[in-house]
């Protein structure tokens, strides 16, 4: 039988589960009152804001994702001139949406902001590449990492993985040592599909020691020719001293020459 | 038009001509400035670039990924493989960012060491960068001082942490060691040795006629595309803005030393360089100012906060509690509230920061890393665009980037 597998969220979780553990939140101080008043004011003047509060030193705004390209502008025009990151998260399993996130940086004021929408997996989010030019990478970033998709983008291509990869790797549904797909790709681009009975899968567990692979390492000093049967007795080892002994125990100290320093 | 098959590849790195004169070749990842893996898609004309298109290769090998399978200390040493050249800078801006997500207090030792290390780590990461841009640009001399030199700094480094490049030197609530013995004093030695052969490299390259040929108006970055790129560090104080995040949102205690923020009008490679030696002196100068400051300061290294960090040896040996308490975060991990949380810091070569999302489960739920090196390389489409073939590597030099990053 094959083994079950949690399709939604292929990601690590946690083994023990404390039922009545209750995670506590990070303080969210009211915007009103702060330093960033007046952003709320210009926000909502131009278009509607969700929400917004202050979240560890940091403005957070929550807006429809149709007002994105607005809310850049206004940011850009009330001194938030450069970005420093987009941040896209993976909301699938919950409501089939990518959380999208800009952060941006007003070097006069010392401060920054966090422009938060979501994005539905099958709709598409305006590119903000016309107001922050680098948003260029990072958004084909998003879209090579998570699928999102970005409309009047100048260049959506993948960026880290190859153009003809499956699905996206930082999605929680995929899984940490790649999929299906993903164990094929390689053997199939090298050798072709009608190899794939030869060459055999690709090990993408990094940690995997198989006992019966006499070619990769596994077995130290039983390496035998690929195919040939592996041998029972070790290759002849050398060690320091004369008759092979594991650890050494007769260091000659007075032999060792110890650097005081650089000169 | 080529076509490929299994055995028969893509020759890729034949260059063709399109029209007359029109050329397209690849620039890397084999040429020694692009770092193995960055292959830049120039299209020339003549021997000007009209387009670029960079290539960041497959080395792809999940750092944001990985972060969200690992507990919240489990992946400290994976920091140190991003940026490998600065990779203290990587390790407290993770930490920090924990830090901050947990709200706890680093006691003043434990900050002043942090503070050490990154600024020990500055030094060796500029050095190689300054080697490497040097014997880019043809200057032998200036790459075998610079590694020399390097090795002192990695020396200390060592003494402090016992490894040489991937430090994973900081842990979650403070510092696990304290200082080795003589290590302020040879700090000291080693400040005042420096200064010296700071001096020499600039000897070698500031009025070096090749040297300022080469860099002088080459590359220039505009204040407005340094902003809109997403620049930071040199590549943003080299075209005019003073910014500096140690001074301006100041972390750890880089509000209790003096330093100077050295910044450049005219944006060209020769500004960036120049910011650089004068980061080299700063550097120095902040150095120095710990040694007093670790020498009043109390013994404690790690803060003691039972929920997020584990109690002293001697606490867990001896009381049952502890012991549990330790036994729950190393198999387990911390569980840091529910939110999100970024922290800028300024590493060698520009802003970075880890935002983490947490769900409030062992494992962050997102983690995203701010690396300066993804925009200064995603910077190149347009940078490149007008310049000679020959200035691309010494500007590829001058933006100081570190594949490491990029590659998520």
């Amino acid at each position: 039988m094959r083994e079950y597998k949690d399709k939604i969220n292929a990601q690590k979780q946690d083994y023990y589960k404390d039922r009545f553990y209750h995670a506590p939140q990070t303080t969210k101080i009211d915007i009103k009152g702060s330093e960033f008043e007046y952003l709320f004011d210009e926000f909502n003047n131009n278009f509607s804001v969700l929400n917004s509060f202050i979240e560890l030193d940091i403005a957070v705004f929550i807006i429809n994702k149709e007002d994105n390209l607005k809310a850049l502008r206004k940011a850009k025009d009330l001194g938030f001139t450069t970005f420093t990151e987009l941040i896209c998260s993976d909301y699938l399993a919950k409501d089939n949406s990518y959380e999208v996130q800009y952060l941006l940086l007003n070097m006069n004021k010392k401060q920054r902001l966090r422009i938060v929408t979501t994005c539905k997996a099958d709709e598409a989010i305006e590119s903000g590449v016309c107001v922050f030019k680098g948003l260029n990478w990072s958004e084909r970033e998003a879209y090579d990492m998570l699928g999102v998709n970005f409309i009047n983008h100048p260049n959506l291509k993948r960026l880290l993985m190859p153009d003809d990869w499956f699905d996206y790797p930082l999605k929680k549904s995929y899984p940490l040592e790649g999929d299906e797909f993903a164990k094929w790709y390689e053997i199939d681009r090298i050798f072709g599909k009608e190899y794939r009975e030869v060459v055999g899968p690709e090990n993408r567990d990094s940690g995997r020691v198989d006992c019966n692979d006499t070619n990769n390492f596994s077995r130290i000093y039983h390496e035998v020719p690929k195919g040939a049967e592996p041998i029972s007795i070790a290759y002849k080892q050398e060690y320091q001293e004369d008759e092979g002994v594991m650890f050494v125990k007769k260091v000659k100290r007075a032999d060792s020459k110890f650097i005081e320093g650089r000169r | 038009m080529q076509i490929p098959s299994k055995l028969k590849p893509y020759y890729e790195n034949v260059a063709f001509s399109k029209e007359d004169g029109r050329m397209i070749i690849n620039l890397g990842p084999q040429h020694p400035s692009s770092h193995g893996n960055l292959r830049l898609v120039l299209e020339l004309d003549g021997e000007k670039v009209v387009k670029c298109t960079p290539m960041i290769g497959y080395m792809h090998r999940g750092m944001e990924k990985m972060a969200e399978n690992m507990i919240y200390q489990e992946f400290i040493p994976t920091t140190d493989r991003m940026d490998y050249v600065a990779a203290s800078a990587n390790n407290y801006a993770y930490v920090a960012a924990v830090e901050k997500l947990c709200g706890l207090e680093i006691p003043r030792r434990a900050q002043i060491i942090r503070m050490m290390l990154l600024e020990l780590n500055r030094l060796a990461s500029h050095l190689l960068w300054l080697a490497t841009h040097a014997l880019d640009i043809g200057a032998m001399t200036v790459f075998l001082y610079c590694f020399r030199e390097r090795e002192y700094v990695m020396d200390l480094i060592e003494k402090y942490c016992g490894a040489r490049l991937t430090h994973s030197s900081m842990r979650i609530g403070g510092a696990m060691l304290d200082l080795p013995a003589n290590f302020t004093q040879e700090l000291l030695a080693f400040c005042d040795k420096f200064l010296n052969d700071v001096k020499d490299y600039e000897t070698l390259l500031d009025d070096n006629r090749i040297w300022r040929l080469r860099t002088e108006g080459v590359g220039v970055v505009t204040k407005e595309q340094a902003l809109s790129w997403g620049c930071s560090g040199v590549m943003l104080r080299g075209s005019g803005i003073e910014w500096d995040i140690r001074k301006e949102e100041p972390y750890l205690l880089y509000n209790e030393v003096q330093f100077g923020v050295p910044f450049a009008n005219q944006g060209d490679t020769y500004a960036r360089y120049k910011c650089y030696m004068q980061e080299f002196r700063e550097s120095v100068k902040i150095l120095r100012q710990l040694v007093p400051m670790y020498r009043e300061s109390s013994p404690e290294l790690i803060c003691n906060n039972k929920e997020f960090v584990s109690a002293s040896k001697e606490q867990i040996m001896t009381q049952n509690y502890s012991l549990m308490q330790h036994f729950v975060l190393v198999t387990q991990g911390l569980r840091p509230p529910v939110g999100d949380v970024y922290v800028p810091t300024e590493s060698p070569k520009g802003e970075l920061g880890y935002f983490i999302k947490s769900d409030g489960s062992t494992r962050p739920y997102r983690l995203k890393a701010r690396t300066p090196s993804f925009w200064h390389c995603s910077f190149y489409e347009e940078l490149l665009v007008g310049t000679y073939v020959a200035d691309v590597v010494a500007i590829m030099g001058s933006t100081n980037i570190v594949l490491g990053e990029i590659d998520r």
